[in-house]
């Protein structure tokens, strides 16, 4: 290889190395901080759900289980929309308003976190009040429907997790149906197909990099952290109800990280910030794996 | 053939439901963003500073200017190292580097922006031994980074073989033709993407939240904190004062204009560089 | 020259009120103060990260340990009054015992015996009883369970004092602007903020039953007499406890707030600057204290505090 070349090579590797490079320090940073958590406190972290900062106790089960649950609520509601949207756009719409759509969808994604958050306090969570106050006795009865009526609480921050998932959602799953080859409409309109059909089969085909467009949405919604803070309620509870305030992993380190008054809250607080690198590195490699089967890069 | 006809008709009517139910929230957004944040923006809000507590009027002056030091900060950092990555991962497509680098800011791209402001407090704000401007500048940067990288690599990636062949043709090293002649081709679609990403990250709360921290004065210095637009919308929102709550639907009504215009303003630039090169 | 601060929401309106005047004054000197919660101002100054701290929460032993060198300093006096949003309700009277077992969750009704047997005249409703509180490491949360801790030996053991606690129900708000938000916005609710945050927004605030029985309401008078007693004998360190004071007309949930500085401050200059502020809001600043619902220092702390500022190594 010419030398000039080479030199090029590597004068712009340096670059691409210090993106690997910022990575790595992520995690080698988020380790190396929380090491004092780790060594106290082992597994028994994840498993107990006494968050007790004056005595020194932290169980982060509650933060694990209301970043789960608020996404995968999140995700029952907002997958069966997205693929909505994403089929409609890329199958049924008609040219004239593929474009403008396509803008609207990307305007939703590029909301601000804070300005869905804003419009959740003010808007959403006395919605939501209103709703959970009009529930009859009987359903009050279910742990589903337990508590008194804060407003906010895990069904607020499910539903705006929803909203803000959508978007994503529905461009991946747009791109992967884009891969689906002509033929496997076509032959399936050759066969008679109605529309459904048609789309089902393409569907059915595509259904790998669709899981992986779902999965990334979940992937978003694991660590979506303003608009979840403001309106979950903050409460470091495991429950079933949907009307009781609860506590996400990315809400507690924003609310308490600058105020964790000694090396042990900091380390914990660190732990959580881990755990939430790891799992959504999990989550995304998962999906992109699933995309990439479909469409490679 | 009936029954399938009229799945596929109720199938349809549910695809177009979809885009309607995904389309309310955003209509409800906008309508509450430009609603109460027309009433409290005036020219106060972008010339004075807060005012203390029970204090009507003032503004977020020093706010605004303090988003635009620190996204200016951050594209310093990240348009360099995000270009010049995008083109190592388009040039060197298949090696093993270009893949965990691909891999890496993908990994990047998927991290939550609270866990990057915590690296931001680890690595600026501890050694530095208090909030600044920089730190949240850098958290910014990093968010930037992969968007700016991977974007760079899908346009050079468009750029036509015809081009490059013609400039090794002529001699040219490849350095030499990829700085000559192929990113120029790409750079409009290149410059499109950071506006893009700079209108991202401009709304961005989370990462600032104890790195730049917030400031009540007018400031621009590198080594203190710095009030941003996300940052005092956030204080605002969980505040109990109207007056508060009112600028903060100005401070959304700004970060969505920014949103807006960046958006449009990239499309019709897109748009026009399609027409000129015939692309 | 910018100084920073962060800390305790609690006596936010008037430290804003106060940077802002010492700014017209000394145009030159900017305090920077962020209200993040005392147990934030707490860490901020240990770390270093800022320049001063503020708490409503004395520094215990421990966290003295990490800061060695660091002093308190008291500003102000406030009150921390229970607020609520029941219908129609606007005077309430609670002891103790009863906002104690509220937060306990072992009250859980308005209309509950120990709250209607307090208030005979009042039509309370059968309505769950939403508590809400502190997410946020509080030295208000401090004051109100310092002073529940003293009347309820469960509350003590249950969940004890200090500026973040294992609440046993309720929802959590972010400051007192946080709390104060909430309970205007959820009906049926109960919260406990600093008095101004109570009177700029006009919630309805009750009164408490102090040591001699009586029931008070928060006002710079009551919280004036709370701190009587305690200003005679008030440690070298300036860190003590004025909750359920003794006396006539005292309220039972007063306390001082400190400014936290260390006696040996890295940067002189700024020091210089604080200790002179500091000087200024101990006598002139202390004017704006009771239009914002603050208590002015008893005159004997004020002297005592001026002393002590002259031990801060500024040069």
């Amino acid at each position: 290889m010419r030398s000039t070349d080479l030199r090029f090579r590597i004068g712009i590797g340096v670059f691409a190395a210090a993106l690997l490079l910022i990575v790595v320090a992520i995690g080698i940073t988020l380790a190396n901080d929380s090491s004092l958590s780790l060594q106290r406190f082992g597994f028994r972290f994840w498993r107990t759900s006494n968050w007790d900062p004056v005595a020194g106790e932290f169980g982060a089960l509650p933060f694990i289980w209301g970043t789960f649950y608020s996404s995968v609520l999140a995700l029952a509601i907002a997958t069966p929309v997205a693929l909505g949207i994403a089929v409609f756009i890329s199958e049924l719409c008609p040219q004239a308003l593929r474009a403008p759509l396509m803008f609207l969808t990307e305007l939703l994604a590029a909301i601000p976190s804070i300005v869905y958050g804003l419009w959740g306090i003010f808007v959403l969570v006395p919605a939501v009040r209103a709703i959970e106050a009009s529930m009859p006795e009987g359903l009050r009865a279910l742990p589903l429907f337990s508590g008194p009526p804060f407003g906010v609480g895990m069904l607020a921050a499910a539903l705006i997790l929803a909203v803000m998932v959508v978007p994503f959602t529905s461009a991946v799953a747009r791109e992967v149906l884009k891969t689906v080859p002509m033929t496997q409409r076509e032959a399936a309109f050759a066969l008679g197909a109605t529309r459904f059909e048609a789309i089902r089969a393409a569907m059915f085909y595509a259904r790998t990099g669709i899981i992986g467009a779902v999965m990334l949405g979940f992937g978003r919604a694991l660590g979506e952290t303003m608009a979840v803070t403001m309106v979950i309620g903050n409460n470091p509870q495991v429950s079933l109800s949907l009307f009781a305030p609860q506590y996400t992993m990315a809400a507690v380190i924003a609310n308490e990280f600058t105020e964790a008054a000694n090396a042990l809250y900091l380390s914990a607080l660190i732990e959580i910030g881990l755990v939430l690198f790891v799992i959504t590195l999990l989550v995304n490699v998962l999906s992109r794996g699933l995309i990439w089967s479909m469409a490679p890069p | 053939m009936m029954i399938r006809k009229i799945i596929s008709a109720v199938f349809v009517g549910a695809c177009g439901l979809a885009v309607v139910v995904a389309l309310i929230p955003l209509a409800f957004v906008l309508f509450f963003v430009l609603s109460q944040g027309l009433q409290s923006l005036n020219l106060d809000f972008f010339l004075h500073n807060p005012r203390p507590v029970g204090e009507t009027g003032g503004g977020m002056a020093n706010a605004i200017v303090g988003t635009l030091i620190l996204t200016t900060l951050a594209a310093a950092m990240a348009v360099p190292i995000g270009i010049l990555s995008g083109v190592y991962l388009s040039e060197y497509r298949g090696s093993r580097f270009a893949s965990a680098v691909r891999f890496a800011a993908d990994t990047l791209n998927g991290v939550p922006s609270i866990v990057i402001g915590v690296f931001a407090y680890a690595v600026v704000v501890l050694p530095l031994g208090h909030f600044s401007t920089l730190a949240g500048g850098f958290a910014l940067g990093v968010m930037m980074i992969p968007i700016i990288a991977r974007t760079t690599e899908e346009l050079l990636l468009l750029v036509p073989h015809t081009l490059r062949e013609g400039a090794l043709a002529l001699g040219a090293t490849r350095g030499r033709a990829v700085f000559t002649v192929i990113v120029p081709a790409a750079l409009p679609g290149i410059i499109t993407g950071v506006v893009l990403a700079l209108a991202r990250i401009a709304g961005e709360t989370a990462p600032l939240l104890f790195t730049s921290f917030n400031n009540a004065f007018f400031s621009t210095s590198l080594t203190q904190p710095i009030a941003s637009i996300t940052v005092q919308v956030f204080t605002y929102a969980i505040s109990p004062y109207e007056d508060w709550h009112r600028q903060a639907w100005a401070g959304a009504l700004v970060l969505v204009a920014i949103v807006l215009i960046c958006s449009m303003a990239a499309r019709i630039a897109a748009a026009r560089i399609v027409r000129i090169r015939g692309l | 020259m910018t100084i920073n601060g962060a800390g305790a929401t609690f006596p936010y309106p008037i430290y804003s009120k106060w940077f802002s005047e010492y700014n017209k004054l000394h145009p030159d000197v900017r305090i920077n103060y962020q209200s993040i919660g005392s147990g934030g101002g707490i860490q901020q100054v240990t770390n270093r990260t800022v320049f001063f701290g503020a708490t409503d929460g004395p520094m215990n032993e421990d966290q003295l340990k990490g800061a060695p060198g660091i002093m308190h300093f008291p500003t102000v006096l406030g009150a921390v009054v229970p607020v609520y949003n029941v219908a129609g309700v606007s005077e309430l009277k609670f002891t103790g015992q009863a906002l104690a077992d509220i937060y306990l969750g072992k009250i859980k009704k308005w209309n509950d015996p120990a709250l209607t047997k307090l208030n005979p005249g009042v039509k309370l409703p059968a309505t769950d009883i939403s508590v809400v509180h502190r997410s946020d490491g509080s030295g208000t949360t401090y004051i109100f369970v310092d002073y529940l801790s003293k009347i309820s030996p469960q509350f003590k053991s249950d969940v004890g004092v200090s500026t973040s606690v294992k609440w046993p129900a309720g929802v959590g708000g972010k400051g007192n602007e946080g709390v104060s938000g909430l309970v205007t916005q959820t009906p049926g609710s109960i919260g406990y903020v600093e008095l101004i945050y109570a009177l700029q927004n006009k919630i309805p605030f009750g009164s408490v039953q102090n040591a001699a029985g009586e029931f008070v309401k928060a006002s710079t008078d009551a919280v004036t007499k709370a701190a009587a007693a305690a200003a005679a004998t008030i440690p070298e360190d300036f860190r003590v406890s004025i909750t359920n004071a003794q006396g006539a007309g005292a309220y039972p949930i007063s306390s001082f707030t400190w400014i936290l500085l260390y006696q040996d401050p890295m940067d002189k200059r700024a020091g210089n600057a604080m200790v002179d502020f500091l000087k200024w809001a101990l006598t002139d600043g202390q004017k704006y204290a009771p239009d914002l619902g603050y208590a002015p220092l008893p005159a004997n702390v004020i002297m005592l505090e001026q002393a002590a500022l002259d031990r801060i190594k500024v040069s």
